[in-house]
């Protein structure tokens, strides 16, 4: 019998794994520092200083005339909005892209099973259509909605528009992605007996699939649509309406205190949006 | 049912299903009503106008605007560019996420109510008012200055520290990391709240102290929880630090935001390429860490 494993002489290859991955660390760390332009030293340079009182005493106390909230009203609906049809869109992009992009049934599982049966042709076919689906859900998700915003404000003008339309699309890419997960998750023994007394496609996805994912399918927008009064609250900083169109303003004119006004109503719109949002997913 | 994959910009985590339950048909007549009055509202003030989205007009618009960009521009001062604000946009997710990192670790232990003034650790305590009411003080300073962090979107602190030392990427990593900072501080309270409260008793059974229960019988734990919700914060910083240049905090949006002013099209390409395969070798290793993590 040997006297010990060899693990406990030299290290494994885990050991080894820990030793690289610090020194990669260190050295990425180095090299973004560098690249980051770090320079902590800003905030107590002279200048450094300077603003930052600038900024403080600006910003306090908030600006709470009736005047200014009364002019913040309407943008801050327009929030709103933009995120409801944004989400809107982004669902009608999202749900048929998303059923294409599902493997169990797009190409595979007990729906197709028995159709793509040595019928290669048909298999491939399929098979196009589903990677592609999934291709254009992956470029509608990566690029941020951000740069979206830009190219329809280039595209269809300024204003809220633009601003759904982003949103529409980035979100329709991601609601894509966890729609056909979800409905990759979904128990086929249903889907089984369904087809087992002889019904046809149609009604096994309306009757065994759908009312299987339609909660998590719910949940998940209404979270989705969270995000997007966030986003769309920003989005005005490229020109897509909304408070972000605002805080831009204040911000160019160093108005800071309303900078914080805007922020304030930030801050209660999206807990507002929180909590209805919760309330309607506890109806469920 | 699994639960959805973990989302890509917002701030928290997503909910996993809801309960099941029925309701009368008018009240579902009812909230649908209700839902359709909120959407026509929201059309009419979202000046939508899918009829002129739809229409001959602005499609053709759209398709111009698409076959404008194409090809991308891989002129090698181009791609020089693109490269270097690709390395700049993942040096600012980096460094930003780090210094989250260290913002969450440097509050939450105050902002979790076991670890300051309730549960176990304090069961022993005699019930004395003053001493339980002077815990409360940094806990609620603590959750208070984390919401505060986390309510300024990224781009609005981002604007902020442009004002405060200039433009450049240094912005860009104050601003991810002060964001971040509270979210991860609120996923961490989080993660640190819902610890097992076996170890800890047993800890305390042997006589340990509060600061060895915490490096022994709470660390332990959550751990690789922190590194895992690190490394889904890191992949929603690298998207957000390459727009972030919109605003003049530097990396790849500091690009796009030249070129699309200037309308190079081309140009915006492969910026947009750019971004691309960065996200998505971002996604990769951090799956990888994921997995090596837990």
């Amino acid at each position: 019998m040997k006297p010990s494993s060899p693990s406990l002489i030299r290290p494994s290859a885990k050991a080894y794994f820990s030793y690289l991955f610090a020194g990669l660390f260190i050295l990425v760390f180095l090299d973004s520092w560098k690249r980051a332009e770090i320079a902590p030293q800003l905030f107590f340079s002279p200048r450094g200083r300077a603003s930052l009182l600038k900024f403080f005493s600006a910003m306090i106390p908030p600006d709470l005339t009736w005047n200014f909230l009364s002019l913040m009203l309407r943008p801050a609906l327009e929030t709103i909005q933009i995120s409801v049809w944004g989400t809107l869109i982004a669902v009608m992009i999202g749900f048929p892209l998303g059923l294409l992009g599902t493997h169990t049934l797009a190409v595979r599982g007990i729906l197709n099973d028995a159709e793509l049966q040595g019928a290669p042709l048909r298999r491939s076919l399929r098979y196009g259509v589903y990677f592609m689906a999934r291709a254009v859900l992956s470029l509608f998700r990566s690029i941020p909605e951000f740069v979206w915003a830009l190219m329809f404000v280039r595209a269809v003008g300024l204003g809220p528009f633009p601003g759904v339309l982003a949103i529409g699309v980035a979100y329709g890419g991601m609601l894509g992605k966890v729609y056909s997960e979800i409905f990759e998750a979904v128990n086929d023994r249903p889907l089984e007996a369904l087809q087992s007394t002889g019904a046809n496609k149609l009604q096994i996805f309306f009757y065994g699939w759908f009312p299987q994912a339609l909660p998590n399918f719910v949940s998940y927008t209404l979270y989705r649509w969270e995000c997007a009064v966030r986003a769309s609250a920003i989005l005005g900083l490229v020109g897509a309406g909304g408070l972000g169109q605002q805080i831009e303003i204040s911000m160019r004119m160093f108005n800071f205190n309303e900078v914080l006004t805007i922020l304030m109503i930030l801050f209660l719109m999206v807990a507002g949006v929180d909590f209805l949002s919760a309330k309607v997913r506890a109806l469920l | 049912m699994s639960r959805p994959a973990l989302p890509q910009t917002c701030d928290a985590i997503p909910p996993t299903g809801a309960g099941a339950g029925s309701r009368s048909n008018w009240k579902n007549a009812g909230w649908g009503l209700l839902f359709l009055a909120f959407f026509i509202w929201s059309y009419r003030g979202a000046e939508i106008d899918l009829s002129q989205l739809f229409s001959r007009d602005s499609f053709t618009q759209i398709l111009f605007y698409m076959m404008k960009l194409v090809p991308p521009d891989f002129s090698p001062n181009v791609l020089h560019e693109a490269v270097k604000g690709t390395l700049e946009t993942f040096a600012i997710s980096f460094m930003g996420t780090l210094l989250a990192v260290a913002i969450a670790l440097s509050v939450v232990f105050f902002a979790a109510r076991n670890l300051i003034f309730s549960g176990l650790l304090y069961e022993m305590e005699p019930k004395q008012g003053w001493r339980r009411r002077a815990r409360m003080v940094p806990y609620l300073a603590a959750k208070s200055l984390l919401n505060i962090l986390r309510t300024v979107p990224e781009m609005v602190w981002a604007l902020i520290f442009v004002f405060l030392v200039g433009l450049g990427p240094f912005p860009g990593v104050l601003a991810l990391g002060v964001h971040t900072g509270g979210v991860l501080g609120k996923l961490f309270g989080e993660v640190l709240e819902n610890v097992d409260p076996q170890p800890i008793e047993s800890l305390q059974a042997t006589g340990a102290n509060r600061l060895q229960i915490l490096f022994y019988a709470i660390l332990p734990q959550v751990l690789p929880q922190f590194i895992s919700y690190t490394l889904y914060r890191w992949e929603v910083n690298i998207r957000m630090a390459a727009v972030l240049g919109l605003v003049g905090a530097g990396g790849l949006g500091q690009r796009i935001h030249i070129a699309i002013s200037l309308f190079l099209e081309n140009q915006l390409l492969t910026l947009i390429i750019a971004i691309y395969i960065l996200v998505t070798i971002v996604d990769y290793v951090s799956a990888f860490l994921r997995r090596k993590a837990i």
